[in-house]
């Protein structure tokens, strides 16, 4: 049990996705320019990347591992992913439009968001079995979308100051995203507990 | 200028992937700890993009548009991993090196990016040469990057020592906000010399246009608006 919540708080918190593993820069950077936006994209990210972990764990200890196909995991992984945002979307346009209209435009973005295939990876190269993998997946996706709010807040600050001109627009966002990395490194004291 | 050189000049100065066109920031961040790492990751992204230029431009009457990012994404993704068992076959110290980050060549935008703007329009050669420079620049600024992490960082160059043992190496740099300073950098002097990078303009719609996927879903959003 023990071990299980260390998992999801090294997700969120010790490993952070983006701060420490700097997968999903790109939509960290893009869409973190409004809270509602980045609140939604992340909200869209928990729910792919549970799923997609759950998903890649199943296929990659049933199918591939089996029939010693470990090699192709990669391929694998991204068509599955790829298929999987599509189902998603599809299933939620139809059953819940409620919540499709919420996280609707930001699936698509998610399918090449380097995030979701790195945490697939990652879960096989560490072995986890099923429940580890989902977990993994889970406290993953919840420390973007923690480091994605909290860059959005930071960011409405930002807009309404008076920057000196080669700071505005993209660098002034990586500095505060390092900032926020540097206070992300204190958590790494979590993992000694 | 012949057209085939001036993809090569096109890929290193004019539209470098990282200093101008913003695209693979995921790597450039992630390995660039040491030179030795940025090269290693430069040259296997390079072999990809050029393999997958190649491909995708040969195929590009055979594939139907309507499945073609499924399809270059297949492409990719067997070249990347081609590469990745090779790498790890002959280059294990590199292999350890990037982990993960070698199989994450296939969510590297520039690859897609390169397919989609380029490879399904021109011809095989012209696509070669595309990834060719366009790989050769990315190499070029991202182990410039790698260098100044490792020589601020750990006060050393390709493992050679250049800073004088008296002076402390600030470990900050080496660490995951390094990262994020030194790009941060990169992109202030090219906006003090005048250099407009293209992430300003997408960051400032709000889009993320990271890879072609990206940019045509902000197609998209931008009709809804």
């Amino acid at each position: 049990m023990k071990g299980l919540i260390l998992i999801i708080i090294s997700g969120a918190l010790i490993n952070n996705v983006v701060l420490n593993q700097f997968l999903g820069i790109c939509s960290f950077l893009g869409v973190s320019r409004q809270m509602k936006a980045s609140a939604s994209l992340g909200g869209a990210v928990i729910f792919v990347i549970t799923i997609a972990s759950a998903v890649a764990s199943l296929l990659y200890d049933n199918v591939l591992a089996p029939l010693g196909m470990g090699f192709m995991k990669t391929i694998v992984f991204i068509l599955v992913i790829a298929a999987l945002v599509q189902i998603v979307e599809m299933f939620l346009k139809k059953h819940s439009p409620g919540i499709y209209k919420a996280l609707g435009i930001y699936l698509p973005l998610i399918t090449t968001n380097c995030a979701v295939l790195g945490v697939a990876l990652t879960n096989v190269q560490n072995g986890y079995n099923f429940i580890q993998s989902v977990l993994s997946g889970f406290g993953t996706a919840v420390g973007f979308t923690l480091a994605i709010v909290l860059l959005a807040g930071i960011r409405s600050r930002i807009e309404e100051s008076d920057l000196p001109e080669p700071l505005r627009g993209a660098p002034i966002v990586l500095i505060a995203a390092a900032l926020m990395s540097i206070a992300f490194m204190g958590f790494a004291d979590l993992a000694l507990v | 200028m012949n057209k085939y050189l001036e993809r090569i000049y096109n890929g290193v100065i004019k539209e470098n992937p990282i200093l101008v066109l913003m695209l693979g920031m995921c790597p450039t961040l992630a390995v660039s700890t040491q030179a030795i790492n940025g090269i290693g990751m430069g040259l296997s992204t390079t072999a990809v993009l050029i393999c997958s230029n190649l491909l995708i431009s040969a195929l590009r009457k055979v594939i139907p548009d309507q499945v073609r990012l499924p399809a270059y994404i297949v492409i990719v993704a067997s070249f990347v991993t081609v590469t990745e068992l090779l790498i790890e076959a002959y280059l294990p110290s590199i292999y350890s090196a990037l982990g993960i980050y070698i199989p994450l060549i296939v969510v590297n935008c520039i690859i897609l990016g390169r397919a989609e703007a380029y490879a399904n329009k021109h011809s095989v050669g012209l696509s070669v040469m595309d990834g060719l420079g366009m790989g050769i620049g990315f190499t070029l600024a991202l182990t410039l990057a790698a260098a100044v992490r490792e020589i601020l960082g750990s006060g050393t160059c390709f493992g050679m020592r250049v800073l004088p043992e008296a002076v402390e190496p600030i470990g900050l740099f080496v660490q995951p906000p390094g990262a994020f300073l030194v790009i941060a950098l990169f992109i202030i002097i090219m906006n003090a010399i005048g250099i407009k990078t293209r992430q300003r303009k997408l960051v400032e719609n709000g889009c993320d246009g990271c890879c072609a996927a990206c940019t045509a879903d902000c197609d998209r959003r931008e009709d809804v608006k």
